[in-house]
């Protein structure tokens, strides 16, 4: 693909590119701190990942190569034209191999295949403070924050108990970043709340609307936050992938004819190629699990 | 009064609030010992509720100190203490019953979440017990445990009234800042839940400040009584005193405006 000429490389101008990594160094020495920063406008809209591409931008080099996926998947609408853009305004390989990229923008999952050291894994945030749903204001959450005052935080997760008899909340589930601050790790599903702990690699929020970035630096403690007697735990499934017969990974449930037929496939289209390449295989056809019942024929 | 009442809980000092030129309470001095319920009453626009919120750390006096005596460092300025020291106090040590039970509560959640909330800020951890926990606080309101998992906003005003109050005696408080408690309600659940109240601070051997306009609710609930006018204490006494012996005119003004049934 050709560069596009007229742009500064990866289209940012070098000063909001400073003040975005000047933003990125407090972000990384104050793991889970919302940092503020001057977001720009940028050539998507809000919501698609406007706070991701600019913390991308300004940390991507000649030299990277880099890997986008929207829910796990690279060929997404949104992953295909954040890779493009940054093809065009960086000149950069990019890749769909989680083990061959060096910068992974992502929306809304963790790859499967476990990062490394030297990776760096950026998310798209659309509401980066956990602490809105109890609290409006944004003077008392930084207070709150200040104060460390997150006993609120467990009087969600406690009218989730009452309401459904366990902790229904299944996507941006709060975490503990580092024994200090209750962070937001964006709408990722909280199957993948287990990968941020202790993550060899470093892991960067950029909310573009709210004009915050925060960080989890490489091997730092990440906690969800759970009841004692009602511990966290992650998703599971009652069938495997029908692709490439994977039980380990977070499963995409597809509707497949107009009788209620569904099968369910890897949201992480990466790993679901890898494993099938590797020879691994499905059982192929729609899950059996309870399939026609939801309509008359 | 026994030795180990000699110590104030909370002692204001000459506490005074302006707004720009206009006064908002003056010079106001008391000491309030443990056990002890003291009734503020006044016409509206009297200070009542400013000198509470100077009282209850919301809202800095232009002059004056409020102590009070801590349980870790004793008599202590609240408004010199560190603002995570001071907020930890309002919930834990305190309780704060607002006169709209909406301000004091979290509507979309349910009661037992809003009473175990407090307990959650102070480190609960464990659902069954803080539920439990919730339940009999809500008894002991008179609230049936199994209205415990549906949100206040179901309630009706008297009901969420003293789910306030079981909300703020979860963290068992000594000290309860009331505004206007029985404000908005009819005069049936009013006495009920007066009656409670007075139980309740009997059993508890809590320590409270009850700003009111209504003098019936003092005489049931108050030991001592002040009478502010103009941002002014102009009168202050044993409760039975002020009420059956008024000596400021205002004072007798004010005790002679209730109708007599």
């Amino acid at each position: 693909m050709s560069v596009v000429r007229g742009y500064n490389f990866a289209y940012l101008d070098e000063q909001t590119k400073r003040m975005i990594r000047r933003g990125l160094l407090k972000a990384v020495a104050v793991p889970g701190y919302q940092v503020p920063f001057g977001s720009r406008e940028m050539p998507l809209p809000y919501g698609w990942g406007t706070g991701g591409i600019q913390v991308t931008a300004s940390v991507i080099g000649p030299d990277d190569v880099l890997k986008v996926i929207d829910q796990g998947a690279d060929d997404t609408t949104n992953a295909v034209s954040i890779r493009r853009f940054f093809a065009r305004v960086a000149g950069v390989a990019t890749t769909e191999r989680t083990t061959e990229a060096t910068l992974i923008q992502t929306r809304h999952r963790i790859p499967e295949t476990p990062l490394a050291e030297g990776q760096i894994l950026v998310y798209q945030v659309p509401i980066p403070e956990p602490l809105r749903w109890v609290e409006p204001r944004e003077t008392e959450t930084r207070k709150m924050h200040a104060l460390t005052e997150y006993g609120v935080m467990h009087v969600k997760l406690y009218e989730d108990i009452t309401r459904h008899g366990r902790i229904a909340t299944s996507f941006n589930y709060p975490v503990l970043v580092n024994g200090r601050y209750v962070m937001s790790p964006s709408p990722i599903p909280k199957f993948d709340n287990p990968k941020m702990h202790r993550m060899p690699a470093l892991q960067l929020f950029g909310a573009g609307r709210e004009k915050r970035l925060y960080a989890v630096p490489p091997h730092t403690r990440v906690e969800s936050l759970d009841f004692e007697d009602h511990p966290f735990e992650v998703q599971t499934w009652d069938d495997v992938c029908a692709l490439c017969g994977a039980d380990d990974s977070y499963l995409d449930e597809v509707i497949v004819d107009d009788q209620g037929g569904r099968m369910f496939v890897c949201s992480d289209s990466d790993y679901c190629r890898q494993r099938r390449d590797a020879g691994h295989a499905g059982h192929g056809g729609p899950s059996d699990l309870e399939t026609v019942e939801r309509g008359t024929p | 009064m026994t030795a180990e009442t000699n110590r104030p809980l909370l002692r204001a000092e000459g506490v005074s609030k302006f707004y720009g030129r206009h006064v908002g309470c003056r010079d106001v001095s008391f000491e309030l010992h443990p056990g002890e319920v003291l009734g503020i009453v006044g016409e509206s626009g009297s200070g009542k509720t400013t000198l509470l919120n100077c009282l209850s750390a919301q809202l800095e006096p232009t002059a004056g100190h409020v102590l009070y005596d801590t349980r870790a460092d004793g008599l202590t300025d609240v408004y010199r203490m560190s603002e995570a020291a001071r907020r930890l106090l309002m919930r834990s040590d305190w309780g704060l019953v607002r006169q709209n039970p909406r301000d004091g509560l979290r509507m979309g959640v349910s009661a037992g979440a809003n009473v175990g909330e407090r307990l959650m800020a102070v480190g609960a951890r464990h659902y069954g017990n803080i539920r439990s926990e919730a339940t009999d606080w809500l008894s002991r309101v008179e609230i049936d445990a199994d209205r415990v998992d549906d949100p206040p906003a179901t309630f009706s005003g008297g009901m969420q009234q003293r789910v306030q109050l079981a909300r703020n005696l979860v963290t068992r408080p000594r000290l309860v800042f009331m505004d206007e408690p029985t404000g908005g309600l009819d005069v049936s659940v009013q006495a009920r839940l007066l009656d409670l109240l007075r139980g309740l601070v009997n059993d508890l051997g809590l320590s409270a400040v009850v700003v009111t306009h209504d003098l019936a609710v003092t005489r049931l609930l108050a030991h001592r009584l002040m009478v502010m006018k103009g941002g002014a204490v102009v009168e202050t006494g044993l409760t039975d005193q002020v009420l059956d012996d008024p000596q400021h005119p205002y004072s007798q003004l004010l005790v002679s405006s209730i109708l007599q049934p």
